[in-house]
């Protein structure tokens, strides 16, 4: 599972990232780029889906959402968590 | 900022013994609010709208300078502008949405025979393209973003009605059908920044003349379901939204009188609404609920309005 790339793919399904979700690094700031509150709740659906994870309450905020560095921690954090 | 645990005790709200009525109760046993037979849904007595009237034109006074347009619209607005608005992503269980029934000659004799029997006769009720105003601002923004670009100096607008809520309660501070004043800014985010700091202040000093204990807090809005939660934090996280707050129904749980929010680009984005320079307009408001102001001074300062203490009643009624 490439998980960073995952991100990618579902970020482009947003309108501030299509075609470009590619070109972001890891540390660029996705609202600073035009990720907005709803973009970021759709976000967090998406990726809830995707690798069958369920955010908790400490995790729905801003910071969670703002780099792909931070989605896939918390993403890599919640699928052992699953897991183990 | 203040924050609630300088609240002074209130004697009013710690002392009720188990068993006496409620506030609610004591505002019908007075005549004040009218039992409708639907929680949330009351009538007023002369009485109760009197304070309401004084606060309006206390606040419009307070507002007088900036030289607002005034603009009045019924609690109703258009579905599709509703649609548009985003309510419906935060809010889909607060919304009230107008049906009418769109049957013919047989269907009213169906009608009429499901009342005869005590059964459901709403099946033929159709939403119609009417919706029930969720907050005073909402008409507002496609009306002002079909006039095009905002001029330099942005735009300020003085609105009023009565708001929808679909949340039945027995607090008398949550009414289904209550009124909201607003100012609404909509110009740069400097612009409206500036707006919503200067009616932080102004609203401050209002209700501390009207003798109310009060705080001013950061707050959320009410956002529906899990991905509500991260919206509401998002809100906090961000200062989008403060209100300043009142011990009505207790003192752990006090109530938000006035609320002051900064939506940032959402309804310049949602409307197209445009600065002179190009940019996307920002938008902020001040919301009064004037019923809940009227409930606090009644929680306050009792019931019988001419008991009120000297300085309130000069404060709204000179």
């Amino acid at each position: 599972m490439n998980i960073a790339q995952d991100i990618r793919e579902i970020l482009g399904s947003n309108e501030a990232f299509s075609g470009k979700a590619d070109r972001l690094s890891e540390d660029d700031s996705l609202f600073d780029l035009g990720l907005d509150s709803f973009g970021s709740v759709q976000l967090m659906l998406a990726l809830e889906e995707r690798f069958n994870i369920e955010f908790p309450d400490e995790l729905l905020n801003r910071k969670s959402f703002s780099t792909i560095r931070a989605i896939r921690e918390a993403v890599s954090t919640l699928i052992q968590q699953e897991a183990a | 900022m203040e924050s609630l645990s300088s609240l002074p005790g209130d004697a009013l709200l710690d002392d009720e013994p188990a068993g006496t009525p409620t506030f609610l109760d004591r505002l019908f046993d007075y005549g004040l609010l009218v039992r409708t037979g639907v929680d949330g849904l009351y009538g007023r007595s002369g009485g109760f709208e009197s304070v309401v009237d004084a606060l309006d034109r206390m606040i419009t006074r307070l507002g007088a300078a900036e030289g607002a347009e005034v603009l009045r619209f019924p609690p109703a607005m258009s579905r599709p502008a509703f649609e548009r608005s985003g309510y419906l992503k935060g809010f889909p269980n607060l919304a009230g949405t107008v049906h009418s029934f769109c049957g013919d000659a047989r269907g009213h004799a169906e009608i009429l025979a499901c009342l005869e029997t005590g059964t459901d006769w709403t099946a033929q009720q159709e939403a119609t393209d009417i919706v029930l105003t969720p907050a005073a601002c909402y008409p507002v923004y496609p009306v002002a973003a079909a006039r095009g670009m905002l001029p330099a100096e942005g735009r300020l607008f003085d609105l009023q009605s009565y708001c929808f809520r679909r949340e039945p309660s027995l607090e008398p501070t949550r009414m289904q059908l209550f009124r909201m004043r607003e100012y609404v800014r909509m110009g740069s985010p400097e612009q409206v920044l500036a707006f919503r700091e200067s009616w932080l202040e102004r609203g401050t000093a209002m209700m501390r003349g009207l003798g109310l204990p009060l705080a001013i807090d950061a707050a959320n809005d009410p956002f529906f379901g899990r991905a509500g939660r991260m919206l509401a934090n998002n809100q906090r996280a961000q200062g989008l939204k403060f209100e300043l707050n009142v011990p009505v129904n207790s003192l752990e749980k006090p109530t938000a009188c006035l609320s002051f929010n900064y939506h940032q680009d959402h309804f310049g984005s949602t409307w197209a609404l445009r600065q002179a320079d190009g940019e996307v307009a920002h938008t902020a408001c001040v919301g009064f609920g004037l019923e809940r102001i009227t409930l606090a001074l009644l929680r306050h300062h009792g019931l019988d309005l001419a008991a009120w203490p000297d300085a309130v009643r000069a404060e709204l009624w000179g």
